[in-house]
């Protein structure tokens, strides 16, 4: 019995995902972007032809040419300068609001799902409640209720989205509950507590890991149209969905300040969405079952 | 089935409840007041504490909510404390602007979306699926206030095919609703491709084959209404989220309605408008999720017969 033959018979749960993962081309070309715009995100200092805030009031609003490649802003700023910058923004905002949404959620949905009962029932409503209400408008009224900045954005779509991880998990449990597991790991006297977040949550996670991922993408949307309608991050700071707001008073003079912070939204998005995409089919739980 | 309509319509009256205390609450806890911008410089302690009383501001919470709740009953929904007019008129002045601008949207979303979702799973992996998901994926990745601007650019500065803002005429109508309806035509489109892709594993749509049946017959005729399902559901679901576009882009083209109204009134902290208008989106997407839940009870024969 040879070392090798053991080990490909017993791959472990995240080699089988990578390797499912490469043989999936659009979910190929999700990880490229993700990857990429980390790269971005991180060495943004190190790529930039230009300080990101750097004013040149000699060179306002320029077309895209050879000194700025992607035109320059209505305070002669590089355009390329702040959308790379902007990359670590948009990155933060988004991981940072769906972890708070997933926090929330998983609570919620783990509580609800395990008691069951008129615990179920309140928790449940008030998800429901949360999740028919568009997300835009919660968030903006939380805005208004916090205040302004960037902080508080991230709070106010953390809170606004946590409703979909609450009815995942409340269903994962639910279904989880009655396994013969969690009797085992009940008598041998653990408590709720433990069997909840230390058994069945994790146990449940990978539905929410999916709908998370592609919520990173949904969240950068919504910093971007909360910013257009003056409830984002405020001007100075460079997140692509403040370019876009301050752009649209100079719509017809200098398009690009618009139109370049958009296409790199809509790539990383693509990213994301891409990336969640190929997770779906590839952590199936019946395809898991049949493929090992 | 009545009996069904009659139980789902009698839900939501608590649903309505459980909403206006919630966004009551959540107003009243946004900080600064709208009498601070009514109060001119110079102004006493007791002008402060007269406009306070008026508008019933020195109450308590919890009575505000009861005399607001008795006054909505009867159609009273205040006076807007800005603009010196009773809200009701401004949200039914408002309120066709918006309906006008979902029902178009919803409707370039459902019909888009189909025709995106159908091309793609009878292509399904070739060149002509991926090309389409990802206009389907375009839809949801940048903001429709993005879209909107874009369309601006494209369709009214450089062709001059449409007008650039206002809300005269149908042709002002068209921009603002593709820029809200994309997003939700790109989920549409990704709902039909899945379930017409497990449509065509089933049993039933082999018969057909064996039947002789040509391919576009099977996809169109069977494959495509049963699939049908699940995107009404989600359509339902998710109305929300695609009218969600609606409030920033009743502010990119200009237009008056509903979002526009409670964007200004957000600012100003006009209470009683901010209050009836969120009110209004949130009954308009709940009871539209009613609607689909009724119209797809019916569409579907197992449903509807458990019901009659």
């Amino acid at each position: 019995m040879s070392k090798v033959g053991t080990a490909s018979r017993h791959k472990s749960p995240w080699m089988i995902i990578v390797k499912r993962l490469s043989g999936n081309k659009m979910g190929m070309l999700g990880v490229l972007i993700i990857a990429t715009l980390i790269l971005i995100a991180i060495f943004a200092p190190l790529l930039e032809p230009y300080s990101f805030k750097a004013q040149d009031i000699g060179n306002m609003n320029q077309a895209p040419s050879g000194d700025h490649l992607l035109g320059t802003d209505e305070f002669g700023r590089d355009m390329l300068s702040r959308i790379l910058r902007g990359a670590r923004i948009s990155f933060v905002v988004g991981v940072a609001s769906v972890a708070i949404s997933v926090v929330i959620g998983c609570i919620v949905g783990a509580i609800a799902g395990y008691y069951g009962g008129v615990v179920d029932l309140v928790l449940t409503s008030i998800a429901d409640l949360t999740w028919s209400m568009p997300a835009i408008l919660v968030a903006l009224l939380l805005v208004a209720i916090i205040g302004p900045g960037l902080e508080s954005v991230v709070l106010a779509i953390g809170l606004s989205y946590w409703s979909q991880y609450a009815r995942l998990i409340r269903g994962q449990i639910l279904s989880l509950k009655g396994s013969v597991f969690v009797e085992a790991t009940r008598s041998l006297g653990a408590s709720d507590f433990v069997i909840l977040f230390k058994h069945l949550v994790p146990n449940s996670i990978s539905p929410v890991i999916v709908a998370a991922t592609i919520g990173v993408g949904n969240a950068i949307v919504l910093e971007a149209t909360l910013g257009f309608l003056g409830m984002g991050a405020q001007p100075p700071t460079p997140s692509w969905g403040a370019m876009m707001s301050s752009g649209t008073a100079y719509l017809f003079i200098s398009p690009w300040v618009i139109i370049f912070p958009g296409i790199a939204m809509m790539i990383t998005v693509l990213g994301f969405n891409l990336f969640g995409d190929a997770l779906v089919d590839i952590m199936d739980v019946k395809n898991r079952e049949s493929n090992l | 089935m009545w009996v069904y309509v009659l139980r789902r319509t009698l839900l939501l009256i608590p649903i309505f409840f459980a909403i206006s205390v919630v966004i009551f609450s959540l107003i009243h806890l946004v900080p600064g007041d709208p009498i601070d911008s009514l109060l001119g410089p110079g102004s006493s302690k007791g002008d402060r504490a007269e406009l306070l009383a008026l508008y019933g501001l020195d109450k308590p919470l919890p009575m505000q909510y009861l005399y607001w709740l008795k006054d909505f009953i009867t159609g009273d929904m205040g006076q807007s404390i800005i603009e010196k007019q009773p809200v009701a008129d401004m949200i039914f002045y408002n309120l066709p602007f918006t309906m006008r601008l979902g029902l178009l949207s919803l409707a370039i979303s459902f019909f888009l979306g189909i025709f995106l979702g159908i091309i793609s799973a009878a292509a399904k992996n070739t060149f002509v699926d991926y090309i389409a998901m990802i206009i389907a994926l375009l839809g949801v990745t940048v903001p429709a206030f993005w879209l909107g601007l874009i369309l601006i650019l494209a369709f009214s500065v450089n062709l001059g095919w449409f007008p650039v803002s206002g809300s005269g005429s149908f042709s002002h109508l068209v921009l603002p609703a593709v820029a809200v309806g994309l997003g939700g035509a790109g989920l549409v489109a990704r709902v039909t491709r899945v379930s017409m892709l497990e449509m065509f594993n089933k049993d039933f749509v082999l018969l057909l084959y064996a039947k002789g049946l040509s391919r576009n017959v099977i996809i169109v005729k069977h494959v495509f209404r049963n699939a049908l399902m699940p995107v009404i559901t989600i359509l339902g679901l998710r109305l929300g989220w695609i009218l969600g576009g609606a409030v920033s882009i009743e502010i990119v083209f200009s237009r008056p309605g509903i979002g526009s109204m409670l964007l200004t009134a957000l600012f100003r902290r006009d209470y009683p408008v901010v209050q009836a208008s969120l009110i209004f989106l949130t009954m308009a997407v709940i009871i539209g999720a009613f609607i689909t839940d009724i119209i797809y009870s019916y569409a579907d024969p197992r449903v509807r017969d458990v019901y009659k």
